[in-house]
């Protein structure tokens, strides 16, 4: 077998090849929101269109780009040019460029991005100049959307397993201390820090150890670990290798949703690879160690993000936490052997820091928050994606700069992070810098990345119901505040949402959400009200507004809005009356048409279909009175 | 089906620590877990059929009816939330005559909701299949699913 430096050799051969041939090189995003944009219909386009016109090129099928809201993305690099991004790419676009940048030297400005990498392209700015990209750092995404996932030699020429070769020159004391130096903290959402539980991993006494990848990513509204392990999953495994080196322990499993089979395919892909050159398996470059890893594709539970949870559901059993008092996983874990347990992105920074050192892992970020931290930016915002950026960096950088603002032109009114177990914050807390105290100061927390933006059209007591329903369906039941408590939340929220909501009904939201916190045995059940209470917190008079008002302002709860035409706007299309569902609006063409409030489900569909030009029909809350039927016109 | 059971089973005569990867196994197979391979995966497992089912029971993928031709899952994301999720599902059940959770008396539908696929910069999303369908609004439904309607 060949040794490191001759293994790197080869893929830096293979590589550069690709990077500095005669031929361009045409990198396509086709990882699941890739293709979910139509990335695989995009890569045929190019195959026709370059044999039926003789174009030479390599077509490079990469992860995530990073920038969601313009997928399709497909980034051209021709020899001794910089790399053009083009964007929203369809099949017609294909043709063009094929025609124009590839055959000719038209690089068809007003269909790219911009551009990267050495030199320019005229006319087209530099990406990594505009507010979207300035801000951003990519370091857990080095490789994302830059290599091509399947091939090991990729990621080993980008310094790949470059720090697992440089562990295995170290003591295991030695791997820990670098990780403890590196302040890195677990990129689980929680928080706590990595070196710390490395430390504790390796002290722990027993002959059988594990190591354990969460890649159970079940936030709604979270994709951040699927892009890693589906653009670069050798950096994962490379992290928990190191990891495995470091505790000493010689099996390692991944944990990963059964609805990510994409990333599944990628990981098993990575894992037969990464035997083949000797970094799996037995006596790992030609050391004494040896490390394995196998992927369990959870079966959906949420709660199996929480580490107890987790570990019982590889052993084939329910996934309900451990009652406290419970050992740390670290010292009984998977099988009641010691397990270290970290997130995908703490796992794939490892190789990092062993390479380039603590201190740089450390040069960005805050004092207590090292690194940079990633989100899925998604919700009422114009650029919508994956997002990479220093901790410390302030929520309005991040939905103004690299966001692009509020969709649609809508005005700001909440960024909810950390899920479900998260918090809503308001505009005045803009200024926030992203870090784990901050966010926990304010209310919410860090969490595992996803960040949804929200509108004036988002109504936020109907939020707080909308997580508290994801919470009561997914707590697992064993203890009584949490199975009860998140029922109680749900069901006077429903109320509140339905215009029943009673005097009294925000104080006993409180103090039931103080019980479920304070009495819950896990995670989920303790941080499970956090969403009812920023909410509370920070737009009481939206509750307020339910409950004595029967008003609902962002106009979402149905029950507290209805629709109405506007007599003097109506034109009589009859565009409205055709599309309601349930037949409810009347009136002869060319007349003005009248909604019956009685029949009305408040599904919209009217407002949507009327033309702009006329916008004859309006939303109210409070409700409109149900007009008496004539029969009992005639009794009044 | 006795027979595409035991080929699946074969391998995990005595593994009580397998029980997920078998009920996933089996259900890829089957397209659910009907009552007569519980009872074999409780055999071949040597866990008690009351285990197999509490296990089974406690995680969203496991289902034990089966399922219509076309799967439709309206996804219920944060992000497709805020961007109107409720009314493509209310749309689809309108559309479908059935509500969440049940399958159309042709067999052609189930629909279902799903927490989160994870294409949020696509919401609102719907996933039929393996396919999704992406930034939908309520009218676009009728549209999307007559697409399978063969």
């Amino acid at each position: 077998m060949m040794n490191f430096t001759e293994i790197q050799e080869q893929a830096r051969q293979e590589w550069d090849s690709l990077q500095s041939g005669s031929v361009p090189v045409i990198a396509v995003g086709t990882a699941t929101c890739g293709r979910s944009a139509g990335a695989l219909g995009v890569v045929q386009a190019f195959e026709e269109e370059m044999s039926e016109k003789g174009v030479e090129a390599h077509i490079v099928e990469v992860g995530c780009i990073g920038p969601c809201y313009a997928e399709p993305l497909v980034n051209i690099t021709k020899p001794g040019r910089a790399t053009v991004a083009y964007k929203n790419v369809t099949k017609k676009m294909v043709t063009e460029i094929v025609d124009n940048y590839l055959k000719g030297d038209d690089p068809l400005p007003h269909y790219t991005l911009g551009s990267f990498g050495e030199g320019t392209v005229e006319n087209i700015p530099r990406i990594l100049d505009t507010p979207s990209f300035k801000p951003q750092e990519r370091r857990v995404f080095r490789n994302c959307g830059v290599i091509d996932p399947t091939n090991i030699n990729h990621y080993i020429a980008n310094e790949g397993y470059n720090g697992l070769s440089k562990a295995l020159t170290m003591t295991q004391s030695e791997v820990v201390e670098e990780m403890k130096k590196s302040g890195l903290r677990g990129r689980g959402g929680g928080g706590f820090p990595a070196g710390r539980k490395w430390e504790a991993g390796l002290n722990a006494e027993g002959d059988q150890k594990y190591v354990v990848c969460n890649a159970d990513e079940g936030d709604p509204g979270a994709f951040m670990d699927r892009a890693v392990i589906e653009g670069d999953p050798h950096s994962v495994l490379e992290g928990m290798i190191i990891a495995g080196y470091a505790i000493g322990a010689d099996t390692g499993y991944i944990y990963v949703r059964a609805e990510y089979p994409l990333a599944i395919r990628r990981l098993e892909r990575a894992i037969e690879q990464a035997h083949e050159k000797g970094f799996l398996g037995n006596n790992i470059l030609g050391t004494d160690f040896s490390f394995d890893i196998n992927i369990f594709p959870g079966a959906g539970a949420f709660v199996c993000g929480e580490s107890t949870a987790l570990t019982l559901s590889i052993e084939g059993k329910r996934g309900m936490p451990r009652v406290a008092p419970r050992p740390r996983t670290t010292e009984q874990g998977l099988y009641d052997k010691p397990t270290l347990l970290n997130n995908v992105k703490t796992f794939s920074s490892a190789p990092m820091i062993i390479t380039r050192g603590a201190e740089w892992f450390a040069s960005i970020g805050t004092e207590k928050s090292t690194g940079t931290a990633i989100f899925a930016l998604t919700g009422k915002v114009n650029n919508c994606g994956l997002i990479e950026v220093p901790m410390g960096i302030t929520l309005r950088e991040i939905i103004y700069d690299i966001g692009g603002g509020v969709a649609d032109g809508g005005r700001f009114k909440a960024v909810q992070t950390g899920g479900p177990s998260g918090g809503c914050l308001p505009e005045s807390l803009l200024d926030t810098p992203i870090d784990y105290d901050s966010l926990d100061e304010a209310g919410s927390i860090m969490g595992s990345g996803g960040m949804v933006v929200m509108d004036e059209k988002t109504c936020m007591v109907d939020v707080a119901r909308y997580f508290l329903d994801f919470t009561e369906i997914e707590s697992c039941g064993q203890c009584v505040p949490c199975r009860l408590g998140t029922k109680q939340l749900l069901d006077i929220l429903k109320d509140i949402c339905a215009g029943k909501g009673k005097k009294g009904d925000i104080d006993l939201l409180i103090e039931l959400s103080q019980s479920v916190h304070g009495g819950s045995v896990c995670g989920l059940g303790q941080t499970a009200a956090n969403p009812v209470l920023t909410t509370i917190r920070y737009f009481r008079d939206e509750f307020e507004a339910h409950i004595n008002d029967k008003c609902c302002p962002a106009k979402v709860c149905k029950p507290l809005i209805s629709f109405r035409i506007l007599e003097d706007k109506c034109a009589g299309c009859t565009l409205c009356a055709k599309s309601c569902p349930v037949n409810a609006i009347s009136g002869e063409k060319k007349e003005v048409h009248v909604i019956d409030q009685g029949l009305c489900v408040q599904c919209g569909v009217c407002m949507e279909k009327c033309p702009k030009k006329f916008s004859a029909v309006e939303c109210l809350s409070p409700k409109l009175p149900v007009a008496p039927k004539e029969t009992t016109e005639v009794v009044a | 089906m006795e027979e595409r059971l035991s080929a699946v089973l074969s391998p995990y005569e005595g593994r009580k620590d397998a029980l997920i990867p078998i009920l996933q196994k089996v259900q890829d197979e089957l397209g659910y877990l009907p009552d007569d391979a519980m009872l074999e995966i409780a055999k071949t497992t040597g866990l008690p059929e009351s285990r197999v089912y509490a296990v089974a029971s406690f995680y969203a993928q496991f289902r034990f009816t089966p399922r219509g031709k076309h799967t439709i899952m309206v996804c219920r994301g944060t992000a497709c939330h805020v961007r109107g999720a409720e009314r493509i599902l209310e749309e689809t059940e309108r559309s479908l005559g059935i509500v969440e959770g049940e399958t159309t008396e042709d067999q052609k539908y189930t629909l279902e909701t799903v927490a989160c696929i994870g294409c949020c910069a696509l919401a609102p999303c719907v996933m039929i299949d393996e396919d999704v369908e992406a930034k939908l609004t309520p009218q676009m439904v009728p549209e999307i699913l007559s697409g399978r309607n063969e």
